[in-house]
Formats: structure tokens, sequence, C-alpha cells
């Protein structure tokens, strides 16, 4: 009787929670961009600049909403919303604390990956829809950059997956109790960071909107909250994929003391940060030194991952 | 690899870096005196205008945001009918100040020119002149040139010769 | 050809040059002051140095002077040479001592010579400190303005004033460093090319008066190429527009047509398209019915041309009345409009017959009709009853240079070089080649003329003929001639036969078809005899011998269709018709139309009593095609941009065929449609569309601008208006465009908009756009001649000769005289110009002055068929007893047709 409104509630709870998170980064990130380059940041609207977010959101929804008339319409409209829609879908499996998820399916990692591999279309299309040399380039980039490093992202998971024998992500936290998987799997943790950064497009791997030779990429033709969707998939792009290292590496909500919804918060804001600091220091690669990192470097790194792995499971046993 | 690492270390030690930002409105900048803000036309030390109209500052302007027509008064003094820059275009690169031959035209340390309307920043002589000689105290240009000007007759200028007799066949 | 060696490099040269041409032809650069290519070298300036060496192994050389130095095959020189640079910079540094500090204020800065000369030496500081020299100036009129202080005396001014234009009251003074360059004391320049002394000077000693009261920057100047509209010779200028109104003429070098110089009503005579006379709005007659008054009122652009169309289709009747000062495709389409059989020539009967004739002698005669560059070639010249210097001025010019090509044989048996200007000079002294003038009174030639006659115009022409026959006896004697008279032609025809280019001028002003006739006859005559013989007529309007060629019925044809048939609507074509009939008939025919449609760019009288005005363009507005005295048919280009409802004449046409809902619009909607379908209707117009390129034409892709490549002010100028920099306005017609965006090198000689070339500022850049020095532009000259050589038919000699000139009691008969300033109608409206047309007078000889009782300056009452004026006398010694001569042309002498006999009334004043 009280379980659907209890996952009601929950589900409410950590889409706005979700949203809330994005819509903060946007200050977050250049709060500390501004602080990383010896700046202020934003620091006119309210106290510290935190209103900052609201002027965005008042400028993003009363400017133009232009849709250039070369482009596929219905498909230059979709492309947004499928970002923002299949990363939202991934937090269903994420557990905050005990009791606190959305759904706890047993499959949940495969689940996330496939959402993320949806993602890729939204990407695709919107450079594709936007009829425009600029933006399907960036797509074209997008498609072939998500596709190469989707691959070893799923292998690097595996490790994890074999020392808690599941992919339900609750199992995955509880099988951390004792070390966290971090550890054992320091080469998966490392592949596994490299390929968020890159599902989620942000530096070095931002090559999709390289702005300096792609004016945005993808993205060109985008004005308004179509545009501002873009945003918002990336941010809670960042969150999720943090979420994703605290759950899967860094024991999810395990720690002393604190509730496990805390630290759970705490792990996932600290990797946030992390994304935000690679952002500040690192260039952009180069395209093809990007390729053949993902196909030449970490797809081989990530199956000796799950050799070495297997092979000390089996010997353990 | 390292080197990736070492970045992010020396950018993460940026967090505890003094910021270099001035908060503008409520501190100033220092404006050292060869800062190029708005610009103005000035007057030589006799108090009369000194542009005289010579489109140079014009010609030079990168962005053709200055106009201006010559004329002349009865004595044969040059100076601007009307002179308009258009500030909205203006990129304050101070090529008119180097271009004017007679220090009229100077860039101050003013630059907060904000406006609400586009036309507002359309100046027209009025708006430009100012009452002294500016940067250039001492300069005079109608007295290094040649030309007559009513108060100063041929001959009169600094570095010249009183007017040569025609009639005489002396040696 | 011959070859020379420059800085070791072999390069072939046109013999017989001096080195300074050579190698400006080649493209090299050689700073100059004193040399000017039609007036040649003196060596006076130091400034051309170059090094010449003996053969290939002197390495010492010595400096000569380039433009004193014939360019001989084997000519070794060296341009880059450490000591000739040093010393052309040492020049400069020395020609600058005294130059004042006056750029700024200078009107020659930008376009200066010396400027451009000064950089080209590499002279940047002046090193010497003592005081500079000052020299008071002179008034000299309204024209030109006198800075003496910026002079560095390299006597181009005087040679070109005394030398080549023939003035007297201009020289050179003083002695020393205190050379001066003026007048004896202030005082208007008298002679018709003083203009030219802007160009001429290198620096700004002289500038130019009429654009000093609006000056402009040559930078700063849209500028395009255009046909000088105030005489029929056409000569080519440029005009430069900036903040829409016209700012200046300047010289556009045309091998062919007028050279380096420039007239100056041609000039000058600019300012009326900027005055009050204009109208720039169409206006439609009110009459307020309670008042019995009526007036001009303006009205929007839409509303006319509906006012129009339903005024002329309510009228069965429209008639059309073209004009010799309006361009071609605008008459054609005035034409196309109302018809062939309505439309009319705006000329007067005896003007249409002269200049049909014209065009029958020039092109089914076999002498051929020389360009100006032809008549200086000239060596024998015999004018008939015209006075060139004030009706085709330009031409007197070239006339002037004529009589030096028969003495040139004594430079040539002292082996002087023609390009050697003093020597030549020197060897020459006053010697002079054969001019012959026949013209009722005395003409601003005589001075050069180896023999004036004073003779009424029929006897002119009799002497003509007389001429003719004693050159070729088949020609038609005249009989009853006087003894002195028949020697006299027997020494002309003598003069003529032994030339071997020989000219002979003549034209419209004495109102007289034997005049015409018989300087056919002279010219036929010395064809027959083997000469290549020139016959050069003068024509009143820039275009009249276009509107002839069209042909059409006159103005007094029309005058009789519309008193005789039912009343209409007339369109009268940028015509004034009180400069071409009587007021009475004119006042007559207007009352009897119906609707008087006037389109035109003055508000003229008859603009005035027109019941619609439509705002044609000026010549500065319009683009279109005019054909000149000469048959070279020429295109203007518009260079003010379409603002406010001014607009072409042919575009009006254009609307109101449209707003009638013709079928036949799409024919004439273009420039080039009208050409085309011009060359379709009359043959003779075949090379219409090829006088200039067409409208599509681009150079690497991109249209021509019309403004230089640091116009400035874009973004400022119109911000007082609107802040948002509007679209600058679009020219279909034309490869022009009104931008600074396009091709900013040379192109096609008909489009040639500005004479500058990076290094060269000023008019002196012509240099570069020329195929060698003083020669024909790169690509060929513009314009095409119409009338060509038609040698197939039978020569016949003109045989009704008309009846000696007898005074008649109690008649005088009244000739014109023509003045440079006031005879021309757009000019004498400009206010430099208009300063120096004379109040209207009547000319008597002291004779009959004294007869009649009269002094200089008392009034007379004339009456001539029926029209009585009371005018002051001016006594005029050359003028043959029994004839009274009438400044036609000026206010309130206009639409008199003369000669006439005329009466003098009992005067009541006197």
């Amino acid at each position: 009787m009280g379980e659907p409104i209890r996952s009601i509630i929950i589900l409410i709870a950590v889409l706005v929670g979700v949203l809330a998170i994005a819509a903060g980064l946007i200050w977050l990130e250049r709060r500390m961009l501004g602080l990383w380059q010896d700046r202020y940041g934003p620091n006119r609207a309210g106290p510290f600049g935190s209103l900052q977010v609201a002027a965005d959101m008042i400028k993003i929804f009363t400017k133009e909403d232009w849709i250039p008339p070369f482009a596929d319409k219905p498909v230059f409209v979709i492309a947004p919303a499928i970002i923002v829609v299949t990363t939202l879908l991934s937090f269903a499996i994420i557990p905050f604390a005990p009791g606190i998820e959305i759904v706890n399916l047993n499959i949940g990692l495969l689940f996330f990956l496939a959402m993320s591999s949806l993602s890729v279309y939204s990407v695709a299309l919107a450079g594709w829809a936007s009829d425009n040399k600029y933006s399907l380039l960036g797509g074209l980039r997008a498609a072939a950059q998500m596709l190469g490093y989707e691959v070893f992202m799923g292998l690097s998971l595996v490790g994890v997956v074999m020392l808690a024998g599941s992919f339900s992500l609750r199992e995955i936290v509880e099988a951390q109790r004792k070390v966290w998987f971090v550890i054992p799997q320091f080469l998966g943790f490392v592949i596994f960071l490299i390929a968020g950064l890159a599902e989620t497009r942000r530096i070095p791997f931002d090559l999709p909107e390289a702005e300096n030779e792609l004016v945005a990429g993808y993205h060109t033709e985008y004005s308004g909250m179509k545009f501002g969707m873009f945003f918002v998939g990336e941010y809670i792009g960042v969150t999720l994929i943090s979420a994703l290292i605290a759950t899967l590496f860094f024991g999810g909500w395990l720690g002393p003391l604190l509730p496990p919804l805390l630290w759970m918060m705490i792990k996932t804001f600290f990797f946030i940060c992390g994304f935000i600091l690679v952002r500040a220091s690192l260039p952009r690669l180069r395209y093809d030194q990007l390729l053949s990192f993902g196909w030449k470097l970490m797809l081989p790194l990530s199956l000796l991952n799950i050799v070495v792995t297997g092979a000390i499971i089996l010997a353990a046993s | 690899m390292f080197s990736l690492l070492k970045g992010i270390w020396t950018v993460l030690k940026h967090s505890i870096r003094k910021r270099e930002t001035v908060l503008y409105p409520e501190e100033k900048p220092l404006r050292y005196p060869r800062w190029r803000g708005r610009i103005i036309l000035s007057r030589d030390p006799d108090g009369s205008e000194r542009c005289v109209a010579c489109y140079l500052c014009a010609a030079a302007c990168p962005v053709d945001c200055i106009s201006l027509q010559a004329t002349q008064d009865k004595q044969g003094r040059r100076y601007p009918e009307f002179f308009r820059i258009n500030f909205s275009r203006c990129i304050f690169c101070g090529f008119c100040e180097e271009a004017c031959p007679t220090y009229a035209i100077q860039l101050t340390n003013d630059f907060e020119m904000g406006e609400y309307y586009r036309h507002n920043f359309v100046y027209e002589k009025e708006h430009l002149l100012i009452s002294g000689p500016g940067k250039y105290p001492d300069y005079n240009f109608y007295r290094v040139a040649g030309i007559s000007i009513g108060e100063k007759n041929k001959g009169e200028s600094e570095n010249e010769k009183p007017p040569v007799d025609i009639h005489s066949l002396m040696p | 050809m011959a070859t020379i060696f420059i800085d070791n490099a072999p390069y072939q040269v046109q013999d017989g040059q001096n080195l300074l041409s050579a190698c400006l032809s080649l493209g090299f650069n050689i700073p100059y002051f004193c040399w000017h290519p039609a007036m040649h070298a003196v060596g006076a300036c130091r400034m051309c140095a170059v090094k010449q060496f003996r053969d290939e192994n002197d390495a010492r050389g010595s400096i000569v002077m380039s433009c004193m130095t014939p360019a001989a095959d084997g000519t070794r020189i060296s341009i880059d040479d450490n000591d000739v640079r040093e010393f052309r910079a040492g020049v400069i540094e020395f020609l600058m001592l005294n130059h004042p500090h006056d750029c700024p204020v200078c009107d020659e800065g930008g376009e200066c010579h010396l400027q451009d000369m000064t950089v080209m030496s590499g002279h940047v500081y002046r090193r010497y400190r003592f005081k500079k020299r000052t020299y008071l100036n002179q008034n000299l009129g309204p024209f030109i303005n006198h800075e003496m202080n910026r002079c560095i005396q390299c006597y181009r001014c005087v040679r070109f004033y005394r030398d080549y234009a023939g003035g007297r009251d201009f020289n050179v003074f003083g002695i020393h460093d205190r050379i001066y360059f003026g007048r004896c004391s202030d005082g208007t320049l008298e002679n018709e090319f003083s203009g030219n002394l802007v160009e001429v000077c290198p620096t700004g000693v002289f500038t130019d008066k009429t654009l000093r009261k609006h000056y402009t920057r040559k930078w700063d100047m849209q500028t395009a190429p255009s046909i000088c509209p105030h005489c029929g010779l056409g000569c080519n200028i440029i005009v430069g527009e900036r903040y829409g109104s016209v700012r200046r003429i300047l010289n556009r070098y045309n091998h062919e047509v007028n050279g380096y110089f420039l007239c100056d009503r041609g000039r000058f005579g600019y300012e009326f398209v900027n005055g009050d006379c204009r109208v720039r709005q169409p206006l439609v007659r009110h009459t307020s019915k309670s008042l019995d008054v009526s007036s001009l009122e303006p009205i929007e652009k839409k509303e006319v041309l509906q006012y129009l169309a339903k005024m002329m289709t309510s009228s069965e009747r429209v008639i059309g009345l073209g004009s010799p000062r309006a361009t071609l495709e605008a008459n054609f389409s005035l034409r196309s409009l109302v018809g062939p059989e309505n439309f009319y020539v705006g000329m007067s009967e005896p003007e249409l017959k002269m200049v049909l004739q014209i065009i029958e002698i020039l092109s089914n005669g076999p002498a051929y009709s020389p360009s100006l560059r032809d008549v200086e070639q000239c060596d024998a010249v015999l004018i008939l009853g015209e006075d060139v210097t004030n009706i085709a001025p330009r031409l007197a010019l070239s006339l002037r240079q004529s009589v030096r090509q028969k003495p040139m044989e004594i430079a040539e048996r002292l082996k002087i070089p023609r390009w050697a200007d003093a020597a030549v000079r020197q060897a020459v002294q006053s010697e002079r080649g054969p001019l012959f003038i026949l013209s009722p009174m005395a003409t601003k030639l005589d001075d050069i003329a180896t023999k004036t006659l004073l003779a009424p115009p029929d006897d002119i022409a009799r002497l003509g003929f007389q001429i003719a026959h004693e050159i070729n006896p088949e020609a038609q004697p005249v009989l009853d001639l006087s003894e002195n008279l028949r020697e006299l032609a027997v020494s002309i025809a003598a003069a003529l036969k032994q030339a071997s280019l020989p000219l002979v001028v003549s034209g419209t002003s004495c109102g007289s078809v034997p005049v015409i006739n018989a300087a056919a006859n002279v010219a036929w005559a010395l064809c027959t005899q083997g000469k290549k013989t020139g016959l050069c007529y003068t024509v009143p309007e820039c275009n009249s011998l276009g509107l002839g060629l069209m042909g059409g019925l006159n103005i007094r044809d029309c005058f009789e269709k519309i008193m005789t048939g039912s009343a209409g609507t007339l369109i009268i074509l940028e015509n004034d018709l009180y400069r071409r009939a009587e007021a009475q008939t004119i006042e007559a025919v207007l009352q009897k139309c119906k609707n008087v449609v006037v389109i035109d760019h003055i508000l003229s009288r008859t603009a005035r009593e027109a019941d619609v005005v439509l705002p044609s363009g000026t010549f500065t507005e319009t683009t279109g095609s005019l054909v000149n005295s000469e048959g070279r048919c020429q295109r203007q280009f518009r260079v003010i941009p379409p603002t406010g409802e001014v607009q072409e004449g042919h575009h009006w046409l254009l609307d109101i065929m449209t707003s009638i809902g013709r079928s036949d619009v799409n024919q004439i909607s273009s420039l080039e449609s009208v050409g085309e379908l011009m060359a379709k209707e009359f043959p003779i117009f075949k090379p219409l569309v090829e006088i200039a390129p067409r409208a599509d034409f681009r150079e690497f892709g991109q249209k021509i601008p019309r403004q230089p490549h640091r116009y400035s002010g874009r973004t400022a100028m119109l911000a007082d208006i609107s802040v948002h920099e509007p679209k600058p306005p679009d020219d279909p017609e034309s490869p022009l465009s009104f931008s600074m965006e396009g091709y900013q090198g040379i192109p096609p000689a008909p489009l040639i908009q500005r004479f500058w070339t990076p290094g060269w500022n000023s008019c002196q850049a012509v240099n570069k756009f020329q195929s060698e020095i003083d020669g024909p532009l790169v690509g060929g000259d513009p314009g095409r001649r119409l009338i060509g050589l038609l040698n197939g038919n039978e020569l016949v000699f003109f045989s009704e000769i008309p009846q000696t000139y007898e005074p008649r009691d109690g008649e005088w008969l009244v000739v014109s005289i023509s003045n440079i300033f006031g005879s021309e109608e757009l000019s004498s409206l400009a206010p430099a110009i208009s300063e120096r047309v004379p109040e209207p007078y009547v000319g008597l000889n002291p004779e009959d002055a004294n007869s009649l009782g009269k002094k200089d300056g008392e009034k007379l009452l004339l009456s001539i068929n029926g029209i009585s004026k009371s005018l002051p006398v001016r006594v005029i010694t050359s003028l043959q007893p029994g004839i009274i001569a009438l400044p036609i042309g000026l206010s309130g002498l206009e639409g008199i047709a003369l000669p006439a006999w005329g009466k003098v009334l009992e005067n009541r004043n006197g």
C-alpha cells in the first residue's frame, strides 16, 4: 500500500534533486573555474552570484526560440530532449542510500550502459537535423567518439561486476563493505573516469563542440531552451557519472558517522569538482589522438584489466 | 601523462591564490595619461578651435566612424562645419589622435559612456569640443602654418621672413 | 624602336622621345615637376636625374636629367644608383626649403604631386633651420585660389598659361629667390583655360576656388566618369561627389578628345547641380478657382504617376518634344512613349536644319571629322564664321597647338627634338603656321591668326566658296567678288594646298547653312587634291548631333501640329522652349495644350508654366550616352546615388509607360535594352551598346567602385539621421557601384573613375593609365565614332552661293555673339560662372554708334521680328558697319533666332 506512494515520492525527489543539482552546477562550475583562474566568476546576482542560475533561466526562457528554416524540424526539436531523457532515466538505477532508489534492477549497470549509448543519438541527430556543415561535423565526431569510448567504458566495469558478482548497483555497493573497489580495480576506475569524461563530451574530450574550429559543433544552430537542454543534459551527465563513480568504486553510501545519503552526496560532489578541475586545467585533444587513444590504449588496457581480475578471482577461489 | 597530472595540480594550487579581478564599479581601475578613452576636440592656447578639418583622422579611422565637413571663415581660417563621431562604431584605437597634425583630436581617460540607445552615441562637434588644449598645452598650428588667418598675416608665423617685395630687383 | 638599358636590363622603347617619358611608359617611377606630357621638357626642376653610362664598361657614369636626354639606341642609365638617389633627395630638400607647413589646410593635400615626389625621393625632415620666405597672394577671380608660399618654381603655370593657352595676363615676376608667379595686380585671370592651373600646378599654389566652398579630399570623393554637358565637344570629365552634392570636376584624360585640359566653363559650370534652380520633387499645378491663381505644388511620386496615367489615357494625342541636352536614351524613350509620328526634336528650325546638314556633309563627304587630338596635328587651319573660344572653348586650345605644327620644321632642321620645349620655342620664336579666320567680329584666336577677315555670314560663305574654287576649279566660283577678296581667297587656298594636314572649322553659330556648305566645299576641294582634310563643325549642345542622327521634325513643326490639331498632352524633355522660340508663340502653344508635362532638372521658364514637372537628373545623376560634334558617342555615368525623387529622364518615361500599362515597356526597361532597340531602329547607333562595358561587366568578379579604397566616414556620415547604416544603393544599369568594395585596380578606359595608383595620388597618376606616355589609355580610348567615311558617293560640290551682304536703310543685320560664360544655359546658373557673365548688351560699330548718337552704356531700343528690347550699347570696333551684335543666350536674350534683320526704334531715353 505504501510502496507505490513511496516510490513516487522518491521518483519526484530524485527528479527534482537531479535537476536542481544540474542547475546549481551551472553556477558552481563558473565559480570554480573563476577560483582556479584567479577570478570571481558570477558574483553580481544574489550572494556570491548564487542567483545567476535564476538570471540564466530567465534569459534562456525569454530568448527567441529559433528553428532555422533549412533544418529538419521534428528531428531538430526531438534531439535535445533525447539527451535529457536518457541521462535522467539512468538515475533510476542509482542507489543513493539504502532504500532510496527508484528501482533496484538486477541488470542496473547494463541499463545505464544502454541509456548512455542512446544519448549519442541526441548529438548525432542534432548535428544532422541542423543542416549545417559545422553541426554535421560535430555530430559525426560525437558519434565516432562515443562509439569508441562506449566499448571500453562497458569493459572497464566488468572487473567491478566480477568482484561483486552482480549487475545490481545495490549489491555492488554492498560488496564494497570490506574494501572500496577503487583499490582492487584501480585500473578500471581510471579507465571508467576517462570514458566518463568522454561520454559527457567535456574537456579534454569536447571535440564535438570544439568552438575554435566548429563554431559550436552540433548545437551551432540551437538557441533558447533547446540549447539549454543540451546544457542541462551535460550537467546531468556529469552528475550521473560522478554518482556512478562513487557507487561503483568508492562504496556508494557507505561511510562512518554521517548518514548514508550524505556520504553519497559528498562523494558525488567530490567527483563533480574533479570534473570541473579537469576542465580548468587540460587542453583539448586532437581528433586522431582521441580515437587512437581510445582504441589503441584504453581498449587493450580494459581487456587486460578483465583478464587480470579474472585470473586473480580464479586463483583466489 | 604525469605532465597532465602536474597541470591539474598547478591549477588546483590556484584555489588559494589572490584574485586578479578588479571589481569595477566599486573599485576604479588605474588609468594612465595615454589611456585611450572618449575622444575630444581641443582648443589651441588662444581659445579657438584647433581642428583645421584636414580629414586625416577620418582617413585614418579603421571603422570610418568620423565624418566632417571643412569650411572657413572670412579670413581663411579653416575649421569643421560639422564634426561627427559615431561612438557606437569607435574602437578607441587612437589612430585619429596619431594622424592629427594639430593635436586637435585627443583620446581622454573617460571610458564610462554607456547608453541605452545607440543614437546617443553619435557625438556632434558641440559634444566633442572642450574648452582647453588637452594634453598639449603649447601647440598652435596656425602660428606655424604659412597661410594668413586674419589676425596673423603672411610672414608673421614662427620662423618666417616678411613677405617678399616682388617689385624689387635688388639681388 | 630603340633598345635602352635601365639598371642593366634591356627595354624596347619608342624612338625620338626623352628618357623620362620612356621610363614612365615602361612603368618606372622617376620623380619630376617641370616636365608635363603635353608641355614637354624644359629641365628646370632637376628632379628627374638619372645616371647615364657611356657603355657597359663605364662604372662611373654621369648624372643627367632624364627629361633632357634622348632615349637613343644603346643608352645605358641607372635610376636606382645611389648617387642619383642622393642627388634627387638633395634637390627635393632644396625645393622644400621654403615650403610652408600647410598640408593640413592645403586643398592639394592628398592629391599633391609635390607630396608624392617628396615621398618618392625619400626626403622626410627639414634640416634647414633658417626662416622661410613668404609671399603675398593675389585674388585671381572666382575660379582660382592663389597661395604663393607653396610654390616650388617649376614654371609649369606660366608655360601652360602663356605658351600653351595663349594667356597674356599672367607671368613670372621677380628675381633671385623671389620669383613670383601671378598677375601684374589683383584681378580675374582672363584666359578661358585658367582652371587647368589647378591640375598643372604640382603643388597647392593654384587650387579650385569652387571646391574650397565645400572642400573634400580626393580620397573622400565618390567619383564617376562623365561627359561635360556645357558644349558640343563632349570633353571627358570626372565628377566628384560627397554628402550628396557635387564637389568638383576634374579632367578625365582621353587621348582623342580633351587630352589633359578642360575649359573653365566645363570645370566650374557644375555648380548649378547643387543650386536652388533645381527641381527635386514632382510638382503638379493646383488651381485655386476662387483666387484665380495657380501654383505648382509638390506631390508624391506614386500620386504623380497615377495623375499622369489618368491624364495620358484621357487625352487623344500625346506629343513629345526631345532635347539636345538630354541623353540618347532619354530621347529615344520619349520617342517610344509617344510614337515616332508624335516625336519632335527639340531644336529650332534653323538649328535642326544646320545640324542635319552637318550630319549629311560629314557622313557622305570625303573629309573626315577630326578629334581634338587630330586638330592639334593639323598644320593649316581655316575658320569660317566661328568664334571658337566662346562656342567650343576646348577646340580653341587645340587650334592654338595646331599653329605650332608648321614651325616645327625649323626645329627639325636644327635637329632639335620636339620635346625640348625651351629649345624649340627659341628656334621658332614667333613663327606660326597658317590660320585664317573669317568671322563677323574679332575673336580670341586673332592673336595667332595669319589673316582675319571681318565680314557678315553671307560674305564669309562667299569667300569660302571662292577658296574652294581656287583649290579645285570644279567647285562653283563666286563671280561678283571684289578684287582684294579674290586675292585673299587665292592666298588662303595656296596656304591650305601647301599643308599636309589641312583643317576647316565651321559650325552653327553663324546661323547660316551657306557657311556650313562653303566649309564643306573647301574641305572637299582639298580632298580632291589628295589631302587628308579635317572638317570640324561645332554644334550648340552636348547631344545636338545625337538627336540629329535620330532625326525628326523641329519645334516649329511641333507648334504647328499643336495649333492646328486638337488639344492634347505635350511632354517636354529637358528643354526650355523659351530659349528656342519667341515667347508669344510658346505661350499660345502652352495655352492650347490641355496638359503640359515637363521633365527637367532645373525649374526653367517652361517648367514654371507646366502642369506637371518631373525632376530628372542632371549629368551627374544620369547614366546615358551623348554624341559630340565629332560624331563620337560616349557614355556618362551617374555619380550621385539615387536619393529622393530625382531620377533619370528615361526612368520617368519608363515609369509613365508602366503606369499606363504599355505592353512594350520591357523593350526599354534598361539602358541596354534601349540601346539594342535603338540599334534596331537606327543602324547608325549599332555601336551604342559597345561604347562602354555592359552593366553585367565584372573585373575579377567585382564591380568597379565609385568610392576610393580610403573613402572615410562610412559609419558616421548619416549617423545623425539614423545610426543604422543603410545598404549602399544598387546601380543595376552600370558596372560601377556606389561602394568602396570592388576592383580597385585600373578599370577599362570608359569606366575610369579616378586617376590614382599607389604612390601617385595626384592627377599625374594618368601616366599609369596610358599605354604609353601621352598615348591612348590602356585598352583604347573611350567612345566610338558613329559617323564614318562613305567614299562611295559621287562628290557634288554645293553651288547655291548666297548674295553678298548689302546694308539696308533703316534696318540692321543682327548677328549673335557667343560668350563662353553666359551663352550656355546650365553653366550660367553656376555661381562662380555667373560672376563672369556679362550684363546683356547690344554691340555696335563705332561709326554706327556715332550716327545713332550713342555712347558706351547708353540704352538702345531694338526690335527684331516684332520683339523689342532696350539694351545698353557696347561699342565693338571689330564689327562691320550696319551690323549689330547681340550676346545670345544671356538672360532676356533667349529665343531670338539670329541672324535676322532688326530695327532701331526711336529711343525714349535719349
